[in-house]
């Protein structure tokens, strides 16, 4: 006998997934500030330079890091040096792997596809079913049973939040997928966004990374030390946290089932360190509304259209403080939520959206 | 035989670039190369439904503005996921300033 249902049903070949299609929120219209043809042009112009000294710095770092850590290998000196190399696998290939598979980074498609590639593996994510799943959170983004990258679903589970600092829950799901689509299974779930000529991809991908996983087991065992998982595989349990403190304040706390990033997105102003590290996604509003625009061109995008988006969160810090008071109030009410006000400057849009009925919910 | 329709002037385009011309219920890309060529193809993305003329136009590759995708706007081929089925393409040809695309 099935449980009876919670009020969202997340899955999506479920019940939401049906009401979006049928509310029109599936695919739907999204709104969009206007902006000149000229500037737009302007802001989505690509090129090489920004993203290749990026990458060198990133890379460059994390064979310096993974160099003293070796070198330090059986003392406690090697712990920081570890921790610097797992942040930089474990997090910013998060962001790396987000615009190289928007194709924006680089100006050349093949720099794109590689970091993408290096990206994908470091964070355990299947680059072809990744892709897929990522174009459609740009398509529905926060629409419940439509959007397979929710990362917090109402009512918030707290825990999983917490596990997912350290990697734990991501890397268990990521490890049970890819040793089911190595074995040739392509899950029901996946086959709503993956169209039937890219599944033999997911597939053979897989088995690469098995292959390569196995290799470093092996050498371990070889060796005797856990040394080449601390290198390949574990960072990304260890190295992890820094995404997702990041990550949970692209879209925690705000509205879903809304067709206005401004509603549903989160932009906050960040130190240049995680700036670097999460590659400028801070941003969030911002790329959501024109994912066109390469990650070194967001603050300039910011700059041309913030008249028309809520304030920006000040800090992490702040970005925090109103959204852990929400998840808990969300654990109450799963229809709270936290509710953008825009500038005396913005548009409006779709008023129903910003409706007494549903504001009502927030307060 | 080909129904050649007026599109828009030559100079409405800028070189490298794309506009939307609805015809009859239809909607087309029309693309000025950075060879000041034209082309045309279907308006909008074999992917979803969204509108080319949004997007960046980088050499002969137009990229949807949605998920980024990728068409040779040339001859209409989807470059790689997420879009996987080619645009159409419409012959094109200019006179006296003005762009027609023969639409069948
Ligand atoms: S709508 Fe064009 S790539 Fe998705």
């Amino acid at each position: 006998m099935n449980a009876a249902p919670t009020i969202r049903d997340y899955s999506l070949i479920g019940r939401d997934a049906q009401a979006a299609v049928a509310n029109g929120l599936a695919a739907a219209e999204w709104y969009h500030t206007d902006l000149a043809r000229k500037q737009m042009k302007e802001l989505m112009k690509r090129s090489d330079g920004p993203a290749i000294r990026d990458t060198l710095v990133w890379l460059g770092c994390m064979m310096f890091f993974a160099g003293l850590g070796i070198a330090l290998w059986g003392t406690w000196w090697c712990v920081p040096f570890f921790l610097a190399y797992g942040v930089l696998y474990g997090s910013a290939s998060d962001s790396r792997w987000h615009e190289c598979g928007h194709g924006t980074a680089f100006k050349t498609r093949w720099m794109n596809d590689a970091v993408y590639q290096i990206a994908s593996f470091f964070m355990m994510r299947n680059p072809v079913t990744w892709r897929w799943s990522h174009a459609r959170h740009h398509t529905d983004t926060v629409i419940v049973g439509r959007d397979p990258e929710i990362a917090v679903m109402r009512p918030p589970d707290l825990l999983r939040l917490v596990l997912n600092f350290f990697g734990l829950l991501d890397v268990w799901h990521a490890l049970g997928d890819m040793g089911r689509n190595a074995l040739g299974n392509v899950s029901a779930e996946e086959k709503t966004f993956i169209p039937e000529q890219e599944q033999h991809k997911v597939v053979r991908i897989a088995r690469l990374w098995v292959a390569i996983y196995a290799a470093t087991i092996a050498l371990a065992i070889y060796m005797g030390s856990f040394l080449p998982l601390v290198l390949i595989g574990l960072p990304r349990l260890y190295g992890a946290w820094h995404h997702v403190l990041t990550g949970l304040l692209q879209h925690g706390g705000l509205a879903d089932n809304v067709t206005d990033h401004r509603l549903n997105s989160r932009t906050v102003y960040m130190n240049p360190i995680s700036g670097f590290i999460y590659w400028n996604m801070n941003y969030h509003v911002e790329h959501h509304m024109f994912p066109m625009v390469p990650y070194h061109a967001l603050p300039k995008l910011h700059e041309a259209i913030k008249h028309d988006l809520p304030a920006p969160n000040t800090s992490i810090w702040n970005g925090y403080r109103e959204m852990i008071p929400a998840f808990i109030r969300q654990l109450r009410n799963e229809e709270y939520f936290l509710k953008r006000q825009l500038p005396p400057t913005a548009r409006p849009y779709r008023e129903e959206f910003h409706s007494d009925a549903i504001a009502a919910a927030a307060e | 035989m080909s129904n050649w329709i007026e599109a828009c002037a030559a100079d409405d385009i800028d070189e490298e670039d794309v506009i939307r011309f609805d015809h009859d219920g239809r909607t087309f890309a029309i693309y000025r190369s950075p060879d000041d060529e034209y082309f045309a193809t279907d308006g909008v993305c074999t992917h979803e439904q969204v509108h080319l003329a949004d997007g960046l136009v980088m050499d002969e590759i137009i990229e949807c503005p949605k998920h980024n995708g990728r068409f040779d706007y040339r001859t209409g081929e989807a470059k790689g996921a997420p879009v996987c089925v080619n645009l159409r393409t419409y012959p094109v040809k200019v006179e006296a300033g003005k762009v027609l695309i023969a639409i069948g």
